[in-house]
């Protein structure tokens, strides 16, 4: 089995400071960090390696010190890390992101599962996960909260009744809980898929000792925009469909407005402040 | 100051005080009160490979040196004086193994000792043997294949938890110190049992029990080098271990001094924070500089064991009275600076206070450390 998790490298303050000029992150004098959703991910993969003996590869995109997170991964038990940077990638937006994200996994050649952090702590944007799997068509579940079984021998009456076999889940599948605001759904689906992960999947370990020598010893491995296969018109600021024409922090919420009394009377009071309010 | 450490000892700094920071500073306070020992702490220290990290290769560790380990003590103890003695007199238990230990006996017990599967003790105080240790009852008998125990060492930290232990107990009662040896007694073995649980000032994550033996039969090989090294044996591994305590206490007064810093950013008095008053500001500059020097002279002491250096009795006395001694000052002055918040519970600085204390006393107290330098100073005069 072949796992491949997809991480980022992010400015560790919650508080991220914007340039007003380029409408882009402020990276200077703020100490990088994994993604932290992606932690989660890290250690979904390194679990499903164990238990396994799957093969973990670790990807990101990113400028060259990005290369510490990679290591990163590899301290608490990742196999390899790629690092895909380029001058060309500057500026991508999540669809030219994934684009060129999929490529490389694409060079990467066989895998069953690629796994990602939900979202960004930078970003917030949750699309270059799916936006993966879309440029690789294969299926995605997001918010997964708990991967039950991943290809293992099927019994299939037992799972879900023969009439859904034919409508095209194949032998190799994963079934996953997938958080909802409701409550979660469980969902099969067929592999090679991609699954970004909440917070409820795991407990990240620490990394150990010997995993931080191993880091340290680890080869990265280097990807330009000429190793891989993309139109360079589809990738970086140029290649990137959306524009951002403005980041600004909104003005906080004030408080509600609590009102007491009896029922009717309260009843009566809301129903007038809420016409009051209609322009 | 930069220590220019290797980047293999940068790393057990950084995990030790990842560790320090996320695992131990939210359980610190609650294993102080409950005195359980705390398990699940020595199990996350074990899975970061922290138990071997003085332990050669071979034998499962990562090959530092007692540099490594003062790294890691210091930060553990930063968080929790208590629980980083729980690893610290593992190591104790198990530097005597490793440096007389046999082929044999240093496959048998290292690598479960280095990976932290289990951990160790290290027992030669009895009643009446502190720092008189040549005054020493407890007595091995051979037998056979067989020496056969009797008697009690009491103080002894990690006793009852531990699964392996390093005892020195006299073999030929006739010889004085020159008749004491070394064994190695693992927990279970008939005879050897544990006796009340010490209720204490400080460091109280630890557990610090009396361990009995009565008629307890070991095999032979259980003796490391041979009868009559006891004393040998205690006084290397005392060399070894004695800046691990230096470093305990360094890390206390470190954790002392953080939070003392932090106190007074943060607290208003007189309309200002008191960290402006030249009061305070002068206090945290002498323990500052205190403690950095405390740290200077540990990890010399450290580097110098490290290299082969004989004779480093003196410089690891040093190191060890005057850390204990600015872990004391340093913790003092903390309460101090948080005042009455200082002496509550609700805060940590009392406890960094009754933690220090014990560094002054055991592994020889600063009066045998002081002893043990003039000894030497005038032994050097007289060259």
């Amino acid at each position: 089995m072949n796992i491949i998790v997809c991480i980022k490298q992010v400015p560790e303050t919650t508080e991220v400071k914007i340039n007003p000029e380029t409408n882009t992150l402020i990276r200077e004098g703020v100490k990088s960090i994994i993604n932290p959703f992606d932690a989660y991910a890290i250690e979904e993969g390194v679990r499903l390696k164990e238990k396994f003996g799957a093969k973990a590869t670790v990807i990101t995109m990113g400028p060259p010190q990005a290369e510490a997170v990679l290591r990163e991964a590899i301290s608490l038990g990742i196999d390899d890390g790629i690092l895909l940077s380029d001058r060309a990638f500057a500026g991508s937006d999540t669809w030219a992101t994934s684009y060129a994200l999929s490529a490389a996994i694409k060079k990467i050649g066989a895998f069953d599962l690629i796994v990602c952090g939900k979202q960004a702590s930078d970003g917030d944007t949750a699309q270059v996960g799916p936006g993966i799997s879309a440029h690789l068509d294969i299926p995605a579940v997001t918010y997964v909260k708990k991967i039950e079984e991943i290809n293992p021998v099927r019994n299939t009456k037992a799972i879900i009744g023969e009439d859904k076999i034919s409508n095209g889940v194949k032998d190799n599948f994963a079934r996953v809980e997938r958080m909802t605001e409701a409550g979660y759904e469980i969902i099969e689906v067929s592999l090679p898929a991609l699954i970004t992960v909440v917070k409820e999947i795991n407990t990240p370990r620490l990394p150990s000792l010997k995993g931080m020598m191993r880091a340290k010893q680890a080869k990265i491995i280097h990807w330009k925009a000429s190793d891989i296969e993309v139109e360079l018109n589809f990738v970086g600021l140029a290649g990137s469909p959306t524009q951002v024409v403005k980041i600004f922090t909104p003005a906080p919420r004030v408080g509600g407005q609590m009102l007491k009394g009896e029922t009717q009377e309260i009843v009566d009071r809301l129903v007038g402040l809420l016409k009051s309010d209609i322009p | 100051m930069d220590y220019l450490l290797t980047d293999e000892q940068k790393m057990i700094q950084e995990l030790a005080r990842k560790i320090a920071e996320e695992k131990i500073k939210p359980v610190a306070a609650k294993y102080d009160q409950s005195e359980e020992f705390p398990w699940e702490i020595m199990e996350i220290l074990a899975k970061a490979d922290l138990f071997g990290i003085f332990v050669p290769q071979e034998y499962g560790g990562t090959s530092g040196g007692v540099l490594d380990l003062c790294i890691a003590t210091e930060e553990l103890s930063r968080a929790c004086g208590g629980i980083a003695v729980c690893y610290a007199a593992s190591a104790l238990g198990t530097f005597p193994i490793m440096l007389f230990g046999n082929e044999e006996q240093k496959k048998k017990y290292l690598p479960d000792l280095a990976s932290g599967k289990k951990i160790a003790g290290f027992g030669i105080t009895e009643p009446e043997a502190g720092s008189d240790a040549s005054a020493i009852k407890t007595a091995a008998k051979r037998e056979g294949d067989y020496y056969v125990l009797n008697g009690l060492k009491h103080f002894i930290t990690n006793g009852g938890d531990a699964q392996i232990y390093t005892v020195i107990v006299m073999t030929d009662k006739t010889k004085g110190a020159r008749g004491a040896s070394a064994f190695v007694v693992e927990k279970g073995t008939p005879g050897f049992t544990f006796g009340k649980k010490e209720e204490k000032l400080g460091i109280r994550a630890s557990s610090t029990r009396e361990l009995i033996f009565t008629d307890c039969k070991i095999p032979k090989e259980n003796l490391l080098s041979k009868e009559g090294m006891g004393f040998i044996v205690t006084m290397k591994t005392f060399d070894m271990s004695r800046p691990g305590v230096a470093a305990q206490a360094l890390g206390i007064a470190q954790g002392a001094l953080d939070v003392a810093v932090k106190y007074a950013k943060e607290r208003q008095q007189f309309g200002k924070s008191i960290s402006s008053f030249q009061g305070i500001q002068w206090m945290l500059a002498d323990m500052a500089t205190q403690i950095e020097a405390a740290r200077a002279l540990v990890y010399s002491c450290a580097r110098e064991i490290d290299v082969g250096c004989k004779d480093v009795g003196k410089d690891s006395a040093m190191a060890k009275m005057f850390a204990s001694d600015v872990a004391m000052k340093v913790t003092t002055d903390a309460v101090q600076i948080l005042g009455g918040y200082g002496y509550m519970k609700d805060y940590p600085a009392e406890k960094y206070m009754r933690d220090a204390k014990i560094t002054q006393i055991y592994e020889g107290t600063n009066q045998i450390q002081r002893n043990i330098i003039a000894l030497q100073l005038i032994k050097e005069m007289a060259k």
